[in-house]
């Protein structure tokens, strides 16, 4: 997944195991950036959907812990046969949705079914695409059979578009939305906000806040004056990194620097003259300086990265030093490539600031060693249609933030088209892998093979920052999907 | 000569001056980052300070206005290019088809959302200098070929344009050789005041992201860069948004003060 | 009379239907396709089918126009492709925003044009004069995004009397809505402000030299009471075209105003639409708006020629 499709990088607030904290405040307000299109994450890609519902009004059979790895949600336990094909998942007894239906097998089976069924519109529907069906044994116990084995099934079942819901609500989900989760909904003031109460009836730890409302605040400027003014409580992926020193000398709030699954990259359309010479996209990797945009565009916040992979995971290879920053070797190459005079090229820019800011570092970075590199401001829109899709771009920048995707550059019709049969054989085999130790050494030997093809210039890790009141407890400092939990979130007494 | 037309004069000179200038020198390369020194106040290496990748603002500025008056400047152009012709022919044909065609036309692009139809052009054709001009020409357009016309009306009433009729001349040609000398004045100062607007306009759509793209420096996306720092580094808004105003005004003041120079008549109202 | 009526309703229709032609074919050759920007760049093929089927996309284009004008006739815009509620609802709603954010400008600016440029009319060309023409010089001279940063710089973040935007929505009482639109609307009517003393004060200054003005002064009124009694009553038929003219163009224009306040309004409606191709949402709202100006326009055309017969020939 794209960042433009997880555009608001929410922050989930931890599911804490205290229990203890009394209430000094019932009520919290958090801001986030985008507002969603509509409440339904099973029917559309927009991240902001997700950044309101997921785990707070919808939950699935897994779900993601605030380390991003995958624990129980719906499905108290499971069972997986031996060749790896069939999940046999154990449901809570008496999970009420919270129109009051009973939520149970027969559920589950509407809900997959519905993802993967012929004219579904789920944005995620290779999620699905393994299952061959869904079975009801009983109430509490639902059988699904996959086509072959695939060790991500319960990764898959964790994201926000294979939620559980039920048939007798489906058809107002886009307005009103009604899941198993801790809150309800209660009302969405379009433009505005979402107000969502504690859920009484919750089957698993009720929720410590009594009443959340997600506010949308697009613009940096307002989301800067709102914390400031204390209109709001929190703000879950803060857009402004520059106000920032102010929030961290202010004994008011508290700022917190989380990592995010997006590997931010200057993207290299791999087929299209000059750049189907690695040469040349090595020449473009050595006369980019990463600190500098870090500092320049961020503010400071970021990993510098080497290879398309997250810094966090153990499986990360520090490759930075294969493009350090070299003007002058970025220049040989270009001469070695035959572009001596250097070259006229587009930089297509989609609306995050890490892009549009980084973009106009970049354009000058390269023109330091002789590229010009036009810069294209686009909507979301024209990104998808003319850089994804038409292919029609020389480079541009996107922050990548789906967890593990270095399998994108097994696809040769992806945007920047890196077509190596050995990377896909490498990928192949990885499918076929299970044990931890053989995946990790290809996922090393995968990340040395894009680097050292210069397939992009890879840029930095996103930071993800919440900035909050001082008195806020239980909430996530990184962002390993796109939720704003607040279950677990309550105000030190 | 009368205190605004001068200080109007002043203060537009003093950006066109900039502008100029701004062709063969600037105090620093406009497009250099050094970003260790950025957002630095104003001193005496950088008079206007820095902005946040470390560009020298007195040189943005003075680039800036080169953009900021291009844009203005060609798109009053486009609206009286298309706009004076269309007031003479229906001012010339007044009362016929072609004249309520042409005023109708102007009332429907009168009645169009002017801002948001500059983002759907730009939305459609990209963002960029060239498509801004065409959003704010078009909405010239119409200004010019209703002032035209409505001078032009009058003037078909008076005498020597009568006298002109009765030695036989053509419409097309008494509107060339007589009517158009004579509603210059008038052009002139409404071109000014369109120049201002169309100051404003740009400044409107850099703003919104929508105007020149980066690197050519534009006061109005200047502003919005600052938006995030306004709390920080107070002078990357104020520099730009006081150039913006300064222009404007001047640019008003000398439309209103050659509009007392020029037309005595409305001078002696005025007194 | 009537004559003159219908030609100008004739006329009005016509415009009206150039116009949806106009944005139609404008808003249709953008690029971009709303259900591919739903789904993301991991939708599958015949995902995107079902999608475009059930937005109705996946017919001829001029059957969508002949769709679209034809719902609006019956005051129905639609279904909005990423909201999926009617594009009527969300105008609605979007409406009490806008619509008392403009009237609020409107109020402020005619509060603050009316005394200025009745003040600025009876001491012509004496010092206070001079003071209120450099003062509306300035004023037009502002651009008000800029001047509605400089509003949150000091109100909102400095001195914190107003928030910093957003909207609370009416339920939350009369008071704290008007309150959170105060800023916008004071960023909105400054420049208003100073055209309309302008045009205030010319109407004025026309007026006061004609001669039932001298007639009144002969009459035995002092100045001051023929300003007020004949003078203001008369300069109000510009001044109230003008202000016509402005609410529409407030109503529109407030579209940077409402970013920077992040007011859920129909000018950000309409951005945030564009962006994400969310095309009928886009077509109704500009639709709508232009209705309304050429509508305020038709009303002014017939109000004048009742008052004026002369005009009613000339076109």
């Amino acid at each position: 997944m794209h960042h433009f499709t997880r555009l608001a990088l929410a922050s989930a607030l931890a599911i804490s195991a205290g229990t203890g904290a009394a209430l000094a405040q019932g009520e919290i307000t958090v801001a986030i950036q985008l507002e969603p299109p509509h409440l339904d994450p099973t029917s559309a890609a927009a991240g902001a959907i997700d950044s309101v519902v997921y785990a707070n009004i919808f939950e699935g059979l897994t779900r993601f812990a605030s380390d991003g790895s995958i624990i129980p949600g719906l499905a108290e336990s499971w069972e997986i046969s031996e060749d790896g094909t069939t999940y046999t998942f154990t449901l809570h007894d008496g999970v009420m949705f919270h129109d009051g239906t009973t939520m149970d097998a027969e559920d589950v089976k509407f809900s997959l079914d519905r993802a993967r069924a012929e004219d579904s519109t789920n944005a995620q529907k290779a999620l699905f695409a393994g299952i061959q069906s869904v079975d009801v044994v009983d109430p509490t116990t639902v059988k699904v059979t996959l086509g072959a084995p695939d060790g991500s099934f319960l990764f898959n079942m964790a994201w926000g578009d294979a939620v559980i819901v039920a048939p007798e609500s489906i058809e107002n989900i886009k307005s009103t939305p009604i899941g198993t989760g801790a809150f309800k909904f209660v009302n969405w003031t379009q433009g505005d906000s979402v107000v969502m109460e504690k859920n009484p009836d919750y089957w698993g730890t009720p929720a410590k806040l009594d009443k959340a409302t997600i506010k949308f605040i697009s613009d940096p400027t307002a989301a800067f004056a709102a914390v400031m003014a204390e209109d709001i409580d929190a703000f879950a992926g803060f857009p402004a990194p520059e106000n920032l020193p102010q929030f961290e000398a202010d004994p008011r709030f508290q700022v917190l620097n989380g990592s995010t699954e997006g590997e931010t990259i200057l993207a290299m359309n791999n087929k299209a003259a000059p750049f189907d010479n690695v040469k040349v996209r090595e020449a473009v990797s050595h006369a980019i300086d990463r600190q500098a945009i870090i500092d320049g565009a961020m503010f400071g916040l970021g990993t510098p990265i080497g290879t398309h992979f997250a810094p966090h995971n153990p499986a990360y290879v520090d490759l930075t030093g294969m493009s350090n920053y070299d003007p002058e070797k970025a220049k040989a190459l270009l001469a070695e490539a035959g572009l001596a005079d250097g070259f006229e090229t587009t930089l297509h820019l989609p609306p995050p600031s890490y892009a549009r800011r980084g973009g106009e570092i970049i354009a000058a970075q390269l023109a330091a060693v002789g590229i010009t590199a036009e810069i294209i401001n686009v909507e979301w829109a024209q990104w998808l249609e003319s850089v994804f899709r038409g292919k029609d771009f020389g480079l541009t920048i996107v922050s990548h933030t789906e967890p593990m995707d270095i399998n994108i550059y097994a696809r040769p019709d992806y945007y920047f088209q890196y077509d190596s049969k050995a990377f896909q054989d490498l990928m192949t085999k990885l499918n076929g892998t299970t044990d931890t130790e053989g995946r990790t050494a290809i996922l090393q030997e995968a990340q040395e093979m894009i680097a050292g093809d210069y397939v992009n210039a890879y840029l930095f890790e996103l930071a993800f920052t919440t900035v909050a009141k001082a008195g806020i407890q239980g909430l996530w400092v990184n962002a390993p999907t796109q939720a704003t939990d607040l279950t677990g979130v309550s105000w030190a007494d | 000569m009368n205190r605004n037309l001068i200080l109007g004069a002043l203060l537009s000179a003093l950006f066109l001056a900039a502008a100029l200038v701004s062709f063969v020198w600037t105090p620093f390369d406009h497009t250099v980052m050094d970003i260790p020194a950025k957002l630095q106040r104003p001193d005496g290496v950088h008079w206007l300070g820095t902005d946040q990748y470390g560009r020298d603002i007195f040189s943005m500025i003075m680039v800036g206005a080169r953009t900021s008056i291009a844009v203005a400047l060609v798109a009053v152009g486009i609206g009286m290019a298309l706009g004076v012709p269309l007031g003479l022919t229906a001012a010339a044909l007044r009362g016929s088809f072609l004249d309520e065609l042409i005023m109708r036309g102007n009332d429907l692009v009168f009645a169009f959302p002017s801002l948001v139809i500059a983002i759907l052009i730009t939305a459609v054709f990209g963002a960029g200098a060239v498509n801004a001009i065409i959003a704010i020409g078009i909405f010239n357009i119409p200004v010019f070929a209703r002032i035209t016309r409505g001078a032009a009306l009058s003037l078909w009433e008076r005498e020597f344009i009568m006298a002109a009729r009765v030695a036989g001349k053509s419409a097309a040609r008494i509107s060339a050789e007589h009517i158009l000398p004579n509603v210059t004045n008038l052009l002139i100062v409404q071109g000014t005041i369109q120049f201002s607007l169309g100051i404003l306009a740009e400044a409107g759509l850099s703003y919104v992201g929508l105007g020149a793209q980066p690197p050519t420096p534009s006061w109005g996306r200047m502003l919005a860069d600052a938006q995030t720092l306004v709390a920080i580094a107070p002078h990357l808004a104020l520099i730009p948004g006081l150039a913006i105003i300064l222009t404007v005004l001047g640019l008003n003041l000398m439309g209103d003060g050659l509009r007392d120079h020029l037309d005595p008549r409305l001078r002696v109202s005025r007194a | 009379m009537l004559r003159y009526s219908l030609k100008r309703l004739l006329s009005l229709l016509i415009s009206l239907a150039v116009a949806s032609v106009v944005i139609f074919l404008v808003i249709e050759v953008a690029p971009g396709d709303p259900a591919a920007i739903m789904l993301g760049i991991n939708a599958q093929p015949d995902t995107l089918a079902s999608l475009r089927a059930e937005l109705g996309l996946d017919v001829p284009k001029w059957e969508r126009y002949l769709n679209w004008v034809g719902g609006m006739v019956q005051g129905d815009f639609g279904t909005s492709y990423t909201y999926r509620t009617p594009v009527a609802d969300m105008i609605a709603a979007r409406m009490q925003v806008s619509l008392p954010l403009a009237l609020y400008a409107l109020t402020l600016s005619t509060l603050i044009a009316f005394p200025a440029g009745i003040y600025a009319a009876a001491r012509r060309g004496r010092g206070g004069d001079m003071a209120v023409m450099g003062a509306t010089q300035l004023g037009v001279a502002v651009p008000n995004f800029w001047f509605a940063m400089m509003l949150v710089l000091l109100f909102a973040i400095n001195l914190r009397w107003f928030g910093a935007g957003g909207f609370p929505g009416w339920d939350k009482g009369l008071w704290a809505g008007l309150h959170a639109l105060t800023l916008p609307a004071i960023a909105l009517a400054l420049p208003q402000a100073a055209i309309l003393a302008r045009v205030m004060r010319s109407a004025l200054i026309d007026i006061l030299g004609e001669d039932f003005m001298r007639t009144a002064r002969a009459k035995g009124l002092t100045r001051r009471q023929a300003l007020w009694r004949h003078g203001v009553r008369n300069a109000l038929i510009p001044v109230l075209t003008i202000i016509g003219l402005q609410f529409s163009f407030l109503l529109a224009g407030s579209i940077i105003i409402e970013q920077v306040f992040y007011l859920p309004g129909l000018g950000r409606l309409v951005f945030q639409a564009i962006s994400a191709r969310d095309l009928i949402v886009v077509e109704s709202v500009v639709m709508l708006l232009v209705f309304a100006v050429i509508t305020v326009n038709f009303l002014v055309d017939i109000a004048y020629a009742l008052v004026d017969p002369r005009l009613r020939s000339r076109t």
